[in-house]
């Protein structure tokens, strides 16, 4: 009752109130009123909240669509098709197809981006895979708790540094040693045939599809890695006792037990790592080199969707009539397009295994 | 030679397991490497240049110092914790405690969660794009806070769902149900128990939220843009606004000395911003374990 307190010293003598019924200041009165009513606020709130996602997607998609339609429309087929792209003369005529203005001989033809997009991914991904699966095997199996944990943090702060950082590094640091110490290694012996053809000279400076490739792996490790070692903390350890028992190895139990556990948990991860990796933004536009052509060789220089819209987007204001903005804007409807599925398998392997989301990053 | 007869390739099963063994550490060596080298790499560049007129300077075009720059991250951090912090966590609390299964054993809010899904595994670019398209032009806002504000909590709303959903899925039930046997109404016991008891749990998954918001470069560069001017408060029609990741990112490649300085300054800060925030919401997780363990079921 200690709403009456204020009442009690100001009124001694007035005709005794019914304790059922203290005076209450206005105040008062309204935040009784909310907390009779608190219930219903959680409720509206949660509501509000709860289709702010819906309403956020809603929004990007329909820009999306409605700044690319003529885009779409203009470039056809052979934007997935074609291998050109140029923006056109800005000073040049305007020419009208299907109602829409662009500049005279302007031919936006993605696949070239499209392929650098899923070539760095997959290296990102060849890499990632492995190396995230042995480190979740080294903190999970036979490891004591206190080296563990500063460890498993470890991997935790790799998640948090700044993309842009990374990406620098990648650039001006693990780059050019690569291309100086490492890639001649490879790209000296390898023979000149069809598909290996792809790995020889030249190695140019580091800025190119394989450092980009390594650095966007390296960016979803984290992702794949903590997954990976939280599914493998909840495989029961009877069943991997009672292997050791029987006389098996470590590796025996691994791929025989362990793996098997939570298989197509790590596939989910995996994806889900892939799709950070594709849509990566600026440390593939730091090291990618941002040239839109296939990549020669491993080593040479590429970009992706992500990297070409955030390069470009800048110069395609010059264009008058608006259509390489337009372009960029078809050009992220592929990006989100590959993105949401990709998430979307992901999210539908890993929640059939029951397991939980991932640990870290939002992408 | 007896030995393996009685178990064959029981030599070839014992180096499967040890090479085994080496590759899982070679596997976290591969990742502990490049992780600390990128972070020595960091300071090494950094600290011999270092000057603490870097804090109190704004940028003069390359030059000067960061001061506009963090002013500006620190108010982005500020706008993202009160703008997505209270959205996410309100969906969180949806997702875990209002919304009710259609079906017994599906998970609860089937279509809204999976469009939280879909939203986290956005290209933080296209989401740029956008923002740059519709509210720096479309709404003729310029380049300024409050775009910049909106993507960037359209961003980390999904993950500050998510945490707080699994932070208010770890409350066990008997609370709720004890809640409820005291006669508290839904609402109070949600504030008095639930959330209380929850509250860690969100708060490192908002600190974590707001480490993933700072990193950003893509989803800034064209709805914030840069300025040498000290931030302000205001939400639109600026001549753009200052933030960290701006200066790695264009910094580096610029002419002279002080430019490239400037660039691993801005990361080096950014990197202990980004540790203080990982290493706080670290100690809170130990805590409130050691709290519970403590408690015992």
């Amino acid at each position: 009752m200690a709403v009456t307190s204020g009442a009690a010293g100001e009124s001694p003598v007035a005709p005794v109130k019914s304790p059922t019924e203290p005076r209450l200041s206005r105040l008062r009165r309204f935040t009784n009123g909310a907390r009779s009513h608190e219930e219903t606020l959680w409720r509206i709130g949660g509501r509000v909240g709860v289709l702010m996602p819906l309403a956020a997607l809603v929004f990007a998609l329909t820009v999306l669509i409605i700044k690319a339609y003529p885009a779409i429309r203009v470039n056809g087929f052979n934007f997935l098709t074609g291998t050109e792209w140029t923006d056109g003369s800005s000073y040049g005529a305007t020419v009208h197809t299907d109602g829409v203005a662009h500049p005279m001989g302007s031919s936006f033809g993605a696949l070239p981006i499209i392929v650098g997009t899923l070539q760095s991914s997959a290296i990102a991904l060849i890499v990632a895979v492995p190396i995230s699966i042995g480190a979740a095997f080294a903190l999970t199996e036979r490891m004591p708790t206190w080296i563990s944990r500063p460890l498993g943090f470890f991997i935790e702060i790799l998640a948090g540094i700044p993309s842009v950082v990374i990406g620098l590094w990648g650039l001006l640091t693990l780059g050019p040693i690569l291309a100086r110490d490492v890639y001649p290694i490879v790209a000296n012996r390898m023979p000149d045939v069809p598909v290996l053809r792809f790995f020889r000279n030249p190695t140019g400076t580091g800025e190119g599809l394989l450092t980009a490739g390594l650095v966007l792996g390296l960016m979803i490790i984290p992702i794949i890695a903590s997954t990976t070692r939280d599914l493998f903390d909840q495989v029961p350890p009877l069943p991997k006792e009672g292997a050791s028992a029987l006389g098996m190895t470590d590796w025996e139990v691994a791929h025989k037990i362990t793996l098997p556990w939570v298989r197509s948990g790590i596939i989910g991860a995996t994806v889900l790592g892939l799709g950070r990796a594709l849509g990566e933004t600026v440390a593939v536009a730091l090291i990618g080199g941002s040239i839109i052509h296939f990549a020669p060789n491993i080593f040479g220089s590429m970009t992706t969707i992500a990297a070409t819209i955030l390069t470009q987007l800048d110069g395609a204001q010059t264009d008058g009539t608006g259509f390489a903005v337009a372009t960029l804007a078809e050009l992220g409807l592929v990006l989100a397009a590959i993105s949401v599925l990709v998430n979307l398998l992901a999210r539908t392997i890993i929640r059939r295994t029951g397991s939980l989301g991932p640990s870290v990053g939002p992408n | 030679m007896a030995d393996t007869q009685s178990m064959p390739g029981s030599r070839r099963r014992t180096v499967a397991g040890i090479a085994f063994r080496i590759c899982t550490y070679a596997a976290l060596a591969l990742i502990m490497g490049p992780a600390l080298w990128i972070l020595l790499g960091v300071v090494v560049r950094a600290v011999p240049h270092w000057q603490w007129s870097v804090l109190t300077n704004p940028t003069k075009g390359t030059t000067g110092g960061l001061e506009n720059a963090i002013l500006g991250t620190l108010i982005l951090m500020g706008g993202v914790l009160i703008l997505a912090g209270s959205i996410g966590v309100m969906a969180g609390i949806h997702l875990a405690e209002l919304a009710k299964p259609r079906r017994s054993g599906k998970q609860s809010g089937g279509f809204l969660r999976t469009c939280s899904d879909v939203l986290s595994g956005f290209p933080s670019i296209v989401l740029g794009y956008c923002g740059y398209v519709a509210l720096v032009v479309g709404l003729h806002w310029g380049f300024s806070l409050l775009p910049a504000l909106i993507i960037l909590s359209i961003m980390v709303i999904p993950y500050i769902a998510k945490s707080t959903e699994s932070a208010l899925r770890q409350v066990p039930d008997n609370y709720r149900e004890g809640a409820a046997a005291l006669g508290m109404s839904m609402g109070y016991s949600m504030r008095k128990v639930v959330l209380k008891t929850a509250l860690p749990g969100i708060v490192t998954g908002l600190l974590i939220a707001l480490a993933i918001a700072i990193g950003e470069t893509a989803p800034l560069i064209y709805t914030a843009n840069f300025t040498d001017a000290i931030p302000s408060l205001r939400l639109i029609h600026t001549e753009g606004f200052p933030y960290l990741t701006y200066a790695v990112y264009t910094f580096y490649n610029q002419p002279g000395a002080q430019a490239h300085n400037l660039a691993y300054d801005a990361a080096l800060l950014l990197v202990i911003i980004v540790l203080v925030l990982l290493i706080v919401s670290r100690i809170m997780v130990a805590r409130t374990q050691r709290y519970s363990e403590s408690r015992g079921r």
